[in-house]
């Protein structure tokens, strides 16, 4: 088990004759992912080709429309490498499809772009992870998106976390236990998955027996999970949050990652998700450890 | 600045004065003697509260304009220089209102915020009448038409001589936002002024970076640089995300989340190392390839504060046999100049080639280690020596 990716998940790619569409299809057949095919409207009726886990051949039809690839594929995830101008088209043509998952790894997806594909997707069957984020992974099964496969294998932990590095980190941190589900919601000031939905996602997912949590000053959306935590979350939680020492008023890089005042900070998110019995690490590997203290007394 | 945003007002229909913006003090005098009448001479810096802070004074003549302009002109605001000022007649407001346009990033919309009591003391008003201030949700996919407009001045409560041209400021208001990709577009105060007429006297805009590079290359113009430190500059101009600190270790990394970190972790080691601290934030960002690197450590090696630096990349899409690249691209290309010890750990996408390379050039600078908490111990340490 995991949360919404796994080994019988088959993964399109929209831009997959793009150059990093193109690098990152070649990843993703490397880690094991059922990669089925891509999307092109200009290269229709062409394939390309890359090589499969085993370093065999294997040759990608790109299709036209969203819709046709999941007629010939049965695709039930697509992974987007569109370029930011032209998010927000290809995300609607996902939703218009009915395409379960699609996950958008593309940065610099201007903020209104995504407020109006979230506002597209209420009431329809779509869920979206990202924009600006690693996408997911499910290791020893799936990967739908950029995240090293190689860092580590399946195991308990379950991790959400806005930065993809950081992702990259935590997994790196705890390779001796392995993730159920590693999943990258982006740094982005709205997103399709939040933190609450992954937490609730691993709760119900019997697979996973801890969790991990990481967040960044910026928002309130660790005060918000912490909140949600309390209420709706039974198995040990770990957090992270990024930015200790940042300074006020200073934007670091991630859209969300700026603090004004005292909401936003570092600090106080580590406040509000220890108030509800999260233990929250100073470093990554103080959260790996603090993790590993945890998996012990399971 | 707030002439920039009336500027952005004026575009879309918003009712405003433009007024002059002046750079010294007699072409103030002359855009006093032009305007004719009483005149306000406000500072223009990218803060708020500049009333308070002196800058803001009305002018009864124009021998008075240059006097506040020559006194306010040079002067620090929330450690901003006011570089110019802005010219407008007086009109003095009959009633002041608040009225906003936001990302509402907690509800995944957009907010409008109105309040029809006190303009300038909003944040007062939020805090002891908290009902007098209203704020609307709005639904991305289906904006603010002239109905949606005409509810969200009912809600406001905007007075009745006065209602029609609330709607229509409204959506004017609306579109600034829409099409400016904003994420926030500010009137405050919003006045009602002799006659009933309604003008935006002083306004915030603040836009999207990602839609300006997309879609908005004119947004290149309001980029005022002369505030910035010379290293933020310097890096602006190479396109990198770099933020200047004050400490001793530079930090180089890939993504926003893990350069936090790694600042974090540094500033934590260096308390064991006479309290050395992290020389700045700098994110080379998703890809980076061999010249975004040197660039980044070009940057680095310019600060006179760093001593040592900590170059922390955890591949995804970025390739460690790249950042290698860059590192040793970077020091020859530095020769004799480069005297200042690099720690790097590499991990992730093409880790072996990245460290194989490290491994080859040998520099006597450079220290290849293994862990995140073991390169953040090493690159306090030398910070200190």
């Amino acid at each position: 088990m995991s949360i919404y990716l796994n080994k019988d998940s088959k993964v399109i790619v929209q831009g997959i004759t793009g150059g990093m569409g193109a690098k990152h299809t070649a990843l993703m057949l490397d880690s094991g992912a059922q990669i089925v095919g891509g999307v092109n409207a200009r290269k229709a009726g062409t394939t390309v080709t890359h090589k499969d886990a085993n370093g065999a051949d294997v040759e990608l039809p790109v299709f036209g429309t969203v819709a046709e690839a999941i007629k010939e594929t049965g695709a039930n995830v697509s992974v987007l490498f569109v370029p930011p101008a032209f998010t927000k088209a290809a995300a609607i043509e996902a939703i218009d499809a009915e395409m379960p998952l699609i996950v958008v790894i593309t940065e610099g997806v201007p903020v209104q772009d995504s407020a109006e594909v979230w506002s597209y997707l209420q009431g329809k069957k779509t869920r979206m992870i990202g924009p600006n984020c690693p996408g997911i992974i499910t290791p020893g099964e799936s990967l739908a998106g950029i995240t090293p496969h190689t860092i580590t294998g399946k195991g308990p932990i379950g991790l959400v976390s806005k930065s993809g590095t950081l992702t990259y980190q935590m997994m790196y941190e705890l390779k001796d236990y392995g993730f159920s589900t590693a999943i990258g919601i982006g740094g982005d000031p709205i997103v399709g998955t939040t933190h609450i939905d992954a937490l609730q996602a691993f709760q119900d997912d019997p697979e996973t027996k801890a969790i991990v949590m990481i967040g960044e000053i910026g928002g309130d959306a660790e005060e918000r999970a912490a909140a949600y935590i309390k209420e709706h979350i039974t198995k040990p939680v770990v957090g992270y949050v990024a930015g200790f020492t940042a300074p006020e008023g200073k934007t670091m890089g991630h859209a969300g990652a700026i603090v004004s005042g005292s909401a936003g900070t570092a600090a106080a998110k580590k406040e509000a998700l220890e108030a509800v019995g999260v233990k929250v690490g100073k470093t990554p590997s103080e959260t790996a450890d603090l993790m590993r203290e945890i998996m012990k007394n399971l | 600045m707030e002439y920039q945003a009336k500027e952005l007002f004026a575009k879309h229909g918003v009712a405003t004065t433009l007024g002059v913006v002046v750079e010294t003090a007699e072409d103030a005098k002359a855009a006093a003697e032009q305007i004719g009448g009483v005149t306000v001479i406000k500072a223009q810096v990218k803060a708020g509260g500049r009333g308070k802070a002196g800058g803001v004074k009305l002018a009864k003549t124009p021998d008075e304009a240059f006097e506040h302009a020559s006194n306010i002109l040079g002067m620090e605001i929330k450690g901003l220089r006011v570089n110019r000022v802005l010219v407008t007649p007086a009109t003095p407001p009959q009633e002041e209102y608040y009225f906003s346009f936001l990302l509402d990033r907690s509800n995944r919309q957009y907010l409008c915020i109105a309040s029809v009591e006190g303009g300038v003391e909003i944040e007062e008003v939020a805090k002891t009448n908290p009902d007098a201030v209203k704020q609307i949700g709005i639904d991305p996919g289906k904006g603010v038409d002239a109905a949606k407009a005409r509810e969200i001045a009912t809600i406001a409560a905007f007075p009745e001589p006065v209602f029609e041209q609330a709607v229509e400021l409204i959506q004017a208001l609306y579109k600034t936002f829409v099409e400016e990709d904003a994420t926030l577009v500010e009137v405050n105060p919003l006045a009602r002024l002799e006659g009933d007429k309604l003008e935006a006297l002083d306004g915030k805009v603040s836009l999207d970076d990602n839609a300006s590079e997309v879609r908005h290359p004119d947004h290149e113009q309001f980029e005022i640089r002369e505030e910035a430190d010379p290293l933020e500059a310097k890096a602006k101009d190479l396109g990198l995300n770099y933020v200047k600190l004050d400490g001793q270790v530079g930090i180089i990394g890939n993504g926003a989340g893990l350069v936090m970190s790694t600042l974090d972790v540094v500033a934590y080691a260096g308390e064991a190392h006479g309290g050395v601290k992290p020389a700045n934030f700098l994110d080379i960002g998703g890809g980076a390839n061999a010249q975004v690197m040197a660039n980044g450590l070009d940057v680095i090696l310019n600060d006179a504060q760093v001593k040592a630096v900590f170059v922390n990349v955890f591949g995804g899409i970025t390739a460690c046999d790249e950042v290698a690249n860059g590192i040793k691209g970077a020091l020859e290309l530095l020769g004799e100049k480069a005297t200042k010890p690099l720690v790097v750990r590499l991990d992730g996408n093409n880790v072996d080639l990245g460290r194989q390379i490290l491994t080859d050039l040998n520099h006597p600078l450079v220290t290849v280690v293994d862990t995140m908490d073991g390169g953040a111990d090493k690159a306090a340490e030398l910070a200190n020596a």
